[in-house]
């Protein structure tokens, strides 16, 4: 039966055919769906969770690994960087059941904040990797993962992009492999990595890998597609792809399914049958990189780009010399529409105080980062999951006392639990004074909702412990801690005020529900009465609902849900709420 | 056949597109739709495309080559507009949405962008979101849209109703029958 699969479903597809038992990830866009796509599966047939955050996931997968079930673990390009610990070690231990990592980069950055190439994880770690192209394959390469990881006792990789995760294609189903578990037996020298048994198990990951390169001259999971003599395209993933829609049959193809380790016979008796040769590779030149070091003379990235996504045009334009076809071009330079927070997003009122305070505003990695977008303007700094308070901690052990009484930390609740909590052990540890303010809004908000530590639900809707965030920054010895509404912006202001200003750590937990969630039911919308004196201070929120009207303010009626944040900011009482 | 699909984060192009993709795999069609998700479903421009046809390769849709536009907004109609092939056809809502810069004052929502469009596309301007209304929920623009444009195409009306039937849940199930049925029958 054929049906019609986001690549990220067919990740799950593959791996469910393959028998998976145990999946463990934390949400990140463009990898979320695999994991979500696994629950639906029987929960008798597939555990699966959201960890607090990847390494965990990661150490949870190797464990079902170690303990003989086929497991796996996907993540966003980020998030293989917090658990790269455990993957470059369990590189060395090799699995007992199948182990498979699905890590999704972001060419174009869609929605990251970084645009970082994972291939070179699996040349550092040592680990064999996969690169599908279409959902077919996503379903297919991650089956065959699980058997290349058992069969050459390794770890293996399956790398995504955003186009190929985020892409619906037709998808070959078929049932799933009845997969016992293997028997756990105990195994110090394979499992206990510690100096004198490492040392054995890197012998073996070398001889691996020399395995592995053999397998790479076959045709397992590298294609060749021969069609003209003058022009040879080596390539990979959805570049294959975009050069198949730009080229079709004027040129040849070295389709690479495993992008580590590379072939060097099969990429030498390829190139050496056409004029020339280009590598298709979006972000780095790694396998050009890999062809240059074995001599063979290719054209990369000097006619390409290192940046953002390519297209089938350009592909065109680079080997063809063929122009796009003509199109109506607009005339004139038209407004950019960014992402901004949505209407009654309850982070709107802690930045309007924030930004009121004129605080210096360490950000973090969710929803909230769109703080940093006109007109709040507040968020200062984001870099990665959890920096927002360490790099405050940072910053006001470099600046001083006085700096620091200008200083918060923003960090949403899943964030905190990924790894904010360690930022605040610092903090108290190493007396410092910091304010850290936890966005709770009881949800992973921009992954599209998933539960977390702190929302009292597992991934398939069962009731569990709820993280007690209070309890928690209590414990880890923040004695001031205050929960406020940061829709109350009187109260709110008051809250921060007063804690930016205290000689000693302290956390606010601003809690209210994003809006989009079902429980929320805003009602009715704002309007505009006639007590409006047009001092525009609602338009300092930033929301979609509120805009100019000459040089008064009009609020659309399709865009307001009713939240009433404006109504707490007027100064003059001047909006009202009508119920529908 | 290349169809794109634009609009802003928030207005259900992602239902739209999958109705699509799922009523031509029925026809036999190799398929591919390509979806946004993440930080740019917040309120931000959103494209997604579908491409059907014997054999398809890249996902996305390059300048000049969408036979037609299903555009959700007017502003995101006109930013789309070079995407359209020549002898193509748009379809839009003539709804506007003030993108931030424009909330701020930094910028001015363009004036006139129907005519613009009209001067040099195919244009078919649909007041999408009071049809949506009518039929009893302002959410349904997009099966509105998906009406229009489906009687553009070759495929069967019952096809598309029984897509509809298996894609939008039971509750709204009603309301985009009839949203359908009346952006069909425009």
């Amino acid at each position: 039966m054929k049906k019609l699969l986001l690549g990220n479903a067919a990740v799950a597809r593959g791996a469910y055919e393959a028998g998976v038992r145990v999946c463990s990830s934390y949400p990140g866009t463009p990898s979320t769906e695999i994991t979500e796509e696994i629950v639906k599966f029987d929960k008798e047939e597939v555990y699966a969770e959201w960890a607090p955050n990847e390494k965990v996931a990661a150490e949870v997968a190797i464990g079902a690994s170690i303990g003989g079930a086929r497991a796996m673990s996907c993540m966003k390009h980020v998030g293989l960087n917090v658990m790269a610990d455990p993957v470059f070690t369990v590189s060395y231990t090799g699995v007992n059941g199948g182990l498979v990592f699905c890590v999704a980069d972001d060419p174009g950055m869609h929605s990251s904040q970084n645009e970082q190439d994972s291939r070179h994880y699996a040349k550092a770690s040592k680990i064999a990797m996969l690169e599908p192209s279409d959902s077919e394959e996503c379903k297919e390469f991650t089956r065959k993962a699980f058997d290349l990881s058992e069969e050459y006792d390794t770890p293996v990789f399956i790398r995504l992009s955003t186009r190929v995760s985020h892409s619906q294609s037709l998808v070959e189903l078929k049932d799933r492999e009845n997969k016992e578990i293997t028997p756990y037996e105990k195994n110090i020298p394979k499992f206990v990595m510690m100096p004198a048994m490492a040392k054995a198990r890197h012998v073996v990951v070398e001889e691996r890998i020399e395995k592995l390169k053999a397998l790479a001259e076959t045709d397992a999971f590298n294609k060749t597609e021969i069609n003209d003599t003058k022009i040879g395209v080596i390539t990979s993933g959805i570049a294959y792809m975009y050069a198949k829609e730009a080229l079709g049959d004027k040129v040849s193809y070295l389709k690479l399914g495993m992008v580590y380790p590379l072939p060097e016979k099969l990429i030498k008796d390829f190139s050496e049958k056409f004029d020339k040769v280009y590598v298709i590779e979006e972000l780095d030149p790694v396998i050009e990189d890999h062809c240059k070091a074995i001599g063979v003379d290719v054209i990369g990235k000097e006619k390409f780009t290192l940046l953002g996504e390519y297209t089938p045009s350009m592909i065109k334009k680079v080997v063809l010399n063929e122009d796009a076809p003509e199109c109506a071009e607009l005339q004139e330079n038209i407004p950019i529409r960014p992402p901004v927070m949505c209407a009654g997003c309850p982070h709107r009122g802690t930045f309007y105080v924030l930004k009121k305070l004129g605080l210096v505003v360490s950000g973090d990695i969710g929803c909230y980062t769109l703080g940093a977008v006109a007109p709040l303007q507040s968020v200062d700094t984001t870099i990665c999951m959890g920096a927002s308070v360490s790099a405050a901690h940072g910053m006001a052990k470099a600046r001083g006392a006085e700096f620091n009484k200008k200083l918060v930390s923003v960090i949403g609740d899943s964030t905190f639990m990924h790894s904010g909590i360690t930022g605040l052990v610092d903090i108290v540890y190493n007396k410092g004074n910091n304010t850290v303010i936890i966005l709770d809004n009881s949800i992973t908000g921009m992954t599209g909702h998933q539960d977390n530590p702190t929302t009292g639900m597992t991934i398939r809707k069962e009731p569990t412990k709820q993280v007690d965030l209070i309890a928690l920054c209590k414990a880890v010895g923040i004695d001031h801690i205050t929960v406020a509404d940061p829709f109350d912006v009187k109260n709110f202001e008051k809250v921060v005020k007063e804690e930016v200003n205290r000689e000693e750590p302290s956390v606010i937990i601003a809690q209210r529900p994003c809006a989009l969630l079902k429980s929320v039911k805003y009602t009715g919308h704002c309007t505009i009465t006639d007590k409006c004196k047009k001092c525009k201070m609602c338009m300092k929120l930033g929301c979609p609902a509120i805009s100019a009207d000459g040089d008064g303010v009009k609020i659309d009626l399709n865009q307001c849900n009713g939240c009433g944040l404006c109504i707490n900011v007027c100064p003059f009482d001047a909006i009202s709420k009508e119920e529908n | 056949m290349n169809i794109m699909i634009v609009g802003v984060g928030g207005q259900g192009t992602l239902l739209a597109s999958r109705i699509l993709g799922n009523t031509v795999i029925n026809e036999g069609f190799d398929v591919k739709v390509s979806e946004v998700h993440g930080m740019s479903q917040r309120g931000g421009s959103v494209v997604t495309y579908v491409k059907f046809g014997d054999k398809v390769f890249s996902p996305v849709i390059d300048k000049g080559e969408a036979d037609i536009i299903l555009a959700f907004e007017m502003l995101e109609a006109y930013r789309a507009m070079p995407f359209l092939k020549k002898g193509g056809k748009m379809i839009v809502n003539n709804q506007k949405i003030n993108p931030m810069p424009v909330i701020i004052g930094a910028t001015e929502y363009p004036e006139n962008i129907g005519d613009k469009l009209r001067e040099n596309i195919d244009l078919t301007e649909v007041e999408a979101l009071e049809i949506a209304k009518e039929a009893g929920n302002s959410k349904a623009v997009n099966v509105v849209l998906i009406g229009v444009m489906a009687k553009n195409t070759d495929i069967a009306y019952e096809k598309w109703v029984e897509t509809i039937k298996t894609t939008v849940p039971e509750k709204f199930l009603d309301v985009n029958l009839k949203a359908f049925e009346m952006g069909y029958n425009l």
